[in-house]
């Protein structure tokens, strides 16, 4: 049994609470005092009708408003799969939100009401995806029983999506008839919907591959804590824990550590407390070195034959989170995995409209929700990889020195050469 | 080729390891919120995974409501000195008496609420700037919401609108002085998981855990334990009954749930099998309103 993370992307209107609501409800996710806490909520609001949507909204605010403003966790399982479901709002204001949730998803459900087809929310999601470089998307055309089932209809977006997926470079992509009102094609096939071949949902999201999303070829690994027991039986122990980001680590493998560039050899790898042949991601393990050197908190543990960039300017995408703007010449820290440098934003090149990917000049810096093209300046030198190579070691966030806010979410570029 | 691929459990071990060491790099006096309970026991579980062969690099610390469960408080004290742990025990008790709090009236009198006043001074009195608790994300609705690193002001306080957002892995935990931040390194895990942690890795648990008899009196469909901190009534039979606990809190709002699960595999069958939520079945407290957590938290609970 593995893990499945995914993103619903929509807005109530769009009958993604009701979505999340069905999947939970149809494969015996909620319990009985939930249940009854739910029928007692909907007599109250809908008059008796039980509405699912209503199960996922977390905070007083959102049931008063019948919005939803952050995101939210949920978790079911099957016997094939545990499944961790971001629940994040679709408009426009709330993007970043929807950012926070989709940069762990392995895949993205985006939802479009059939009665609408293709919208720009639906273009700002898929953008968002690609953006992030979410390995699987879903698009579930919703609300199949307003429009009598009807082949035509579903056919026509599909079409129409499958345009903006080839815009956008998105891969793997599938679609589904549902409705989340009454269940079709969720985790019970629809009677009403013969014409369509293809698995529910829920059957796609249980069988899909994300493990191959794992890289085993790029050994990364940064160290995040130096482990040095003060006992006298552990006296000559030095550890260094961290995280395999991607690619193995074995006892015996050629290493750099970066930035200092560094040569040495693993002579041991541990995972809680016990050595092992080998240690893969997204394993957490203790990597020792045959030499004594000087490591700290930050530094990346690599192969020799297969090395990261290490610069210390970088083109990045940004994604605004915080409420004060980027000025341009700003000083922020950078927090990338487990090291943290300060850095100077020090050019704004263009901002991206999340609607059409059009680049626009920018004029007064970048606001919340923004998505823009940036140089990061940096005062040490970066050991990265680009993101759209590996994701976890091409992503860091900004943090305002002064607020201590996390302001944006980084997505590192490969870099034309400096 | 070795076929490099991890189960559920697996991962969501990697990520919690992976928390503590976070923790450990970026505060200087973290501390581990220990209850007695399985998911707290879980988490000390995870720690020493963290650093070993190293001890766990921060204190255990126990806010005592002094309606505990003395099943659970053996446990706690066995435990500590196992893993070499410090253990800090601050007592509700003492809290009342020093800032002079009233106590909460009525059959169930629970302190759950007051606890959180013993938890800030206890923050206080050792400026710890990070406090781990095993609070998960599948228990309840307001804590759907939560950060696995969750910011709280000087006086302790939740603000929903105003949490930092969290994305991939990475954990913002620069705060002001004054200032501490609540950690739950297993925010992802459902208590189906727990518990089959708990028997994947052979963690041993409290006694009451498991089906073991007890006088217990049953109150709007729970079963409460007998115990000096429950006021009687005299419409009230007490029963003998062969029970079990599936969360452990205080005695006073924590209700057993009849069993005769006397081990591991027992016990999360009745759990696959069981159609009522593990805070619906046994939290007498959150049973006042929609928002009682979310309210709690606001007031630094965790």
């Amino acid at each position: 049994m593995d893990l499945l993370r995914f993103i619903t992307a929509g807005s109530v209107d769009d009958g993604k609470s009701t979505l999340i609501g069905r999947l939970l409800y149809d494969s015996k996710n909620i319990l009985s005092d939930q249940l009854e806490q739910l029928e007692k909520q909907s007599l109250n609001r809908n008059g008796g009708e039980i509405d699912l949507a209503l199960l996922t909204d977390g905070l007083r605010a959102e049931r008063e408003q019948g919005i939803t403003i952050d995101v939210a966790y949920r978790y079911f399982s099957t016997p094939k799969r545990k499944f961790i479901i971001a629940d994040a709002p679709g408009h426009v204001q709330y993007t970043r939100n929807m950012i926070t949730g989709a940069s762990n998803a392995d895949l993205i459900i985006i939802l479009i009401d059939a009665r609408q087809g293709v919208v720009e929310q639906t273009r700002r999601h898929s953008i968002i995806a690609s953006l992030l470089k979410i390995p699987h998307v879903v698009v579930a055309i919703n609300k199949m029983d307003l429009v009598n089932y009807s082949e035509e209809v579903y056919n026509n977006i599909v079409l129409d999506y499958a345009q903006v997926a080839s815009q956008l470079g998105l891969s793997d992509v599938r679609f589904f008839p549902i409705s989340a009102l009454t269940g079709d094609n969720i985790v019970d096939y629809s009677r009403h919907t013969v014409w369509y071949e293809g698995p529910t949902l829920l059957e796609y999201l249980e069988d899909v591959v994300v493990a191959g999303d794992i890289n085993h070829s790029l050994p990364r690994f940064q160290v995040q804590y130096v482990l040095r027991p003060q006992l006298p039986e552990l006296h000559d122990y030095r550890g260094y824990a961290g995280k395999v980001q991607s690619g193995v680590y074995r006892k015996g493998d050629k290493v750099i550590v970066l930035p200092a560039g560094l040569e040495t050899t693993i002579s041991a790898v541990e995972i809680g407390g016990q050595e092992v042949e080998e240690a893969f991601a997204p394993q957490s393990a203790v990597i020792h070195l045959s030499d004594d050197i000087d490591i700290s908190r930050g530094d990346a543990i690599v192969a020799s034959d297969a090395l990261p960039a290490v610069q210390n300017e970088v083109d990045a995408i940004i994604c605004w989170l915080d409420e004060k703007k980027l000025i341009k010449g700003n000083k922020y820290y950078l927090q990338h995995n487990s090291r943290n440098i300060r850095v100077m934003v020090k050019e704004i090149e263009y901002r991206i409209d999340v609607n059409t990917l059009q680049q626009e000049d920018v004029l007064n810096g970048i606001s919340l929700n923004e998505v823009a093209k940036v140089k990061i300046k940096s005062s040490a030198p970066l050991v990265f990889d680009a993101y759209a190579d590996l994701r976890a070691n091409g992503s860091a966030i900004l943090i305002d020195e002064t607020s201590n806010s996390t302001v944006a979410a980084v997505l590192i570029q490969k870099n034309p050469g400096n | 080729m070795a076929k490099r691929r991890l189960d559920y459990l697996e991962q969501l071990e990697a990520e919690s390891v992976y928390i503590f060491r976070e923790v450990a790099a970026q505060f200087e006096r973290p501390a581990l919120l220990f209850s007695g309970g399985k998911d707290s026991i879980t988490l000390v579980h995870l720690a020493m995974k963290a650093f070993a062969p190293a001890p766990i690099p921060f204190p255990l610390v126990h806010i005592d409501t002094g309606h505990n469960f003395q099943e659970a408080l053996d446990y706690r004290d066995q435990l500590a000195a196992e893993v070499g742990a410090t253990l800090v025990v601050r007592k509700v008790e003492d809290t009342i008496r020093e800032r002079q709090l009233t106590e909460p009236k009525g059959k169930f009198a629970s302190r759950n609420w007051l606890q959180t006043y013993t938890l800030l001074d206890t923050i206080e009195e050792f400026e710890f700037d990070a406090c781990i608790g095993g609070a998960r994300r599948d228990e309840e609705k307001a804590r759907a919401k939560e950060r696995i690193f969750s910011v709280r002001d000087e006086f302790g306080q939740w603000n929903p609108k105003l949490q930092r957002p969290e994305l991939w892995n990475l954990y913002n935990g620069r705060i002001n002085k004054g200032e501490n931040v609540r950690v739950f390194p297993i925010s992802n895990w459902t208590e189906l998981d727990v518990w089959r942690y708990i028997q994947k890795e052979g963690i041993s648990l409290p006694s009451i855990y498991f089906s073991h008899e007890r006088d217990v009196i049953e109150h709007d469909g729970q079963l409460v334990a007998m115990s000096p901190f429950v006021r009687l009534d005299e419409s009230d039979r007490i029963l003998r009954k062969r029970v079990r606990y599936r969360t452990v809190g205080d005695m006073t709002c924590t209700a057993a749930v009849e069993s005769d699960a006397s081990n591991l595999d027992e016990v999360i069958n009745e759990i696959i099998l069981t159609r009522i939520s593990e805070r619906g079945e046994t939290r007498i407290d959150d049973r006042v309103t929609e928002a009682a957590m979310e309210d709690r938290k606001k007031n630094g609970y965790f």
